[in-house]
């Protein structure tokens, strides 16, 4: 298929499927991009700060960023085409949605099959991101994979104390950009040293 | 009375301002829009915020886009929700094309792989901070207990679609809930 229908197609499915916003979309987008072999994990984790540390919603920050790198292959207006295509793609059945959803409000308020359904699909999405970030723990503790070699690797302890000190800064409410910031250095820094 | 093309311009102008200075996105957005749409301009009233949030947590998509959808059109119709989603969608977009030409020309210096190397860690932390509160603010109950349990087993260890598993989840709320409904009739 053409890459940039693909890549409209399959943000449209995303958008089309994710509910709750910010990182709801991620276990659908994390298995599209991987099923896709459009970029290894490390990048979409990757990615994940960067979005973080600049405006906008996760769901279009990533669309673009995957848009742009899939169609980087066909360089610079590949680049900004398949952003455009992404990103249209993500945003379009929200559009659609909504402007229906206007014009019968009422019906839709009171509505007991989307009531219904919310009471399975607000549940899910826990379980789904849970799911997610197994596959991200693994990345950040066993890119390799698992061996007992890992245990005798500097770069396992150094993730896993990072971590320790991002999750204490994470639940003490420190804002996302420092505690991305912090991360950023101390792995410099551990670069330089090991 | 404003001219409605000026009302759809001026639309575009606030989510633009939106888009471009809200981080993180979704509920960080609603202060902003409360602030600029409901107390500067008058558009919609408190009550209608409520109701768009109402919507935008169950309808597919993005808190942004939706919110922005939405207002757009009880303001100005169609075109006021066009231009509304392009203002809210348009600086991330320029932002991160610009950022990803950065990032494909710096990734392969060692300073900048060994910043990734620390930076996934944090983000794993986020992750798991996110994973909390959004478990602190989903309905508690045996059937959101099984449908959690469900569907972070199917899809960690199974490989099953993910789109599935959503479907799936959404019959069962949707099942569980007229059966309930049914039982407190009789």
């Amino acid at each position: 298929m053409n890459i940039f229908l693909d890549l409209f197609l399959t943000f449209f499915k995303i958008g089309a499927f994710t509910f709750g916003g910010g990182y709801a979309m991620l276990p659908l987008m994390q298995e599209e991009v991987l099923a896709h072999k459009w970029m290894p994990l490390e990048d979409v984790v990757n990615f994940i700060a960067v979005s973080e540390s600049t405006p906008g919603p996760f769901a279009i920050n990533m669309a673009t960023y995957v848009g742009s790198e899939v169609g980087g292959a066909f360089g610079l207006a590949g680049s900004i085409f398949g952003s455009f295509c992404a990103t249209f793609g993500v945003v379009l059945p929200s559009f659609i949605v909504i402007l229906i959803v206007a014009k019968c409000f009422e019906r839709f308020k009171n509505s007991k099959v989307v009531k219904g359904c919310m009471t399975g699909l607000k549940p899910a999405v826990v379980g789904l991101i849970g799911s997610a970030i197994i596959s991200v723990l693994l990345t950040v503790f066993i890119p390799n994979g698992f061996s007992m070699a890992v245990f005798t690797d500097a770069s396992f302890y150094v993730a896993l104390a990072t971590f320790a000190i991002c999750t204490v800064m994470a639940f003490k409410k420190v804002h996302p950009i420092i505690i991305i910031v912090l991360a950023a250095v101390l792995g410099i820094a551990a670069g330089y040293v090991l | 009375m404003e001219s409605k093309g000026k009302k759809i311009f001026q639309l575009f102008l606030v989510f633009l301002k939106i888009g471009a200075f809200t981080f993180g996105g979704g509920y960080a957005m609603i202060p902003i829009i409360q602030k600029e749409i409901v107390e500067n301009k008058k558009w919609i009233t408190d009550d209608d915020i409520l109701e768009i949030i109402a919507i935008a947590e169950s309808t597919p998509g993005p808190i942004a886009i939706n919110s922005a959808t939405f207002v757009g059109y009880r303001v100005a119709g169609f075109f006021g929700a066009m231009f509304a989603t392009l203002g809210v969608v348009l600086p991330s977009f320029v932002i991160i094309l610009l950022i990803s030409f950065v990032l494909r020309e710096f990734q392969d210096i060692p300073a900048v792989q060994y910043a990734f190397n620390g930076i996934r860690a944090g983000v794993l932390a986020l992750l798991i901070k996110a994973l909390v509160s959004m478990y602190k603010k989903a309905p508690k109950g045996l059937v959101s207990y099984i449908v959690m349990g469900a569907s972070f087993v199917i899809t960690a260890f199974f490989d099953i679609n993910v789109l599935f598993v959503i479907i799936g989840c959404a019959v069962f709320g949707l099942v569980t809930s007229l059966i309930a409904e049914r039982r407190s009739k009789k």
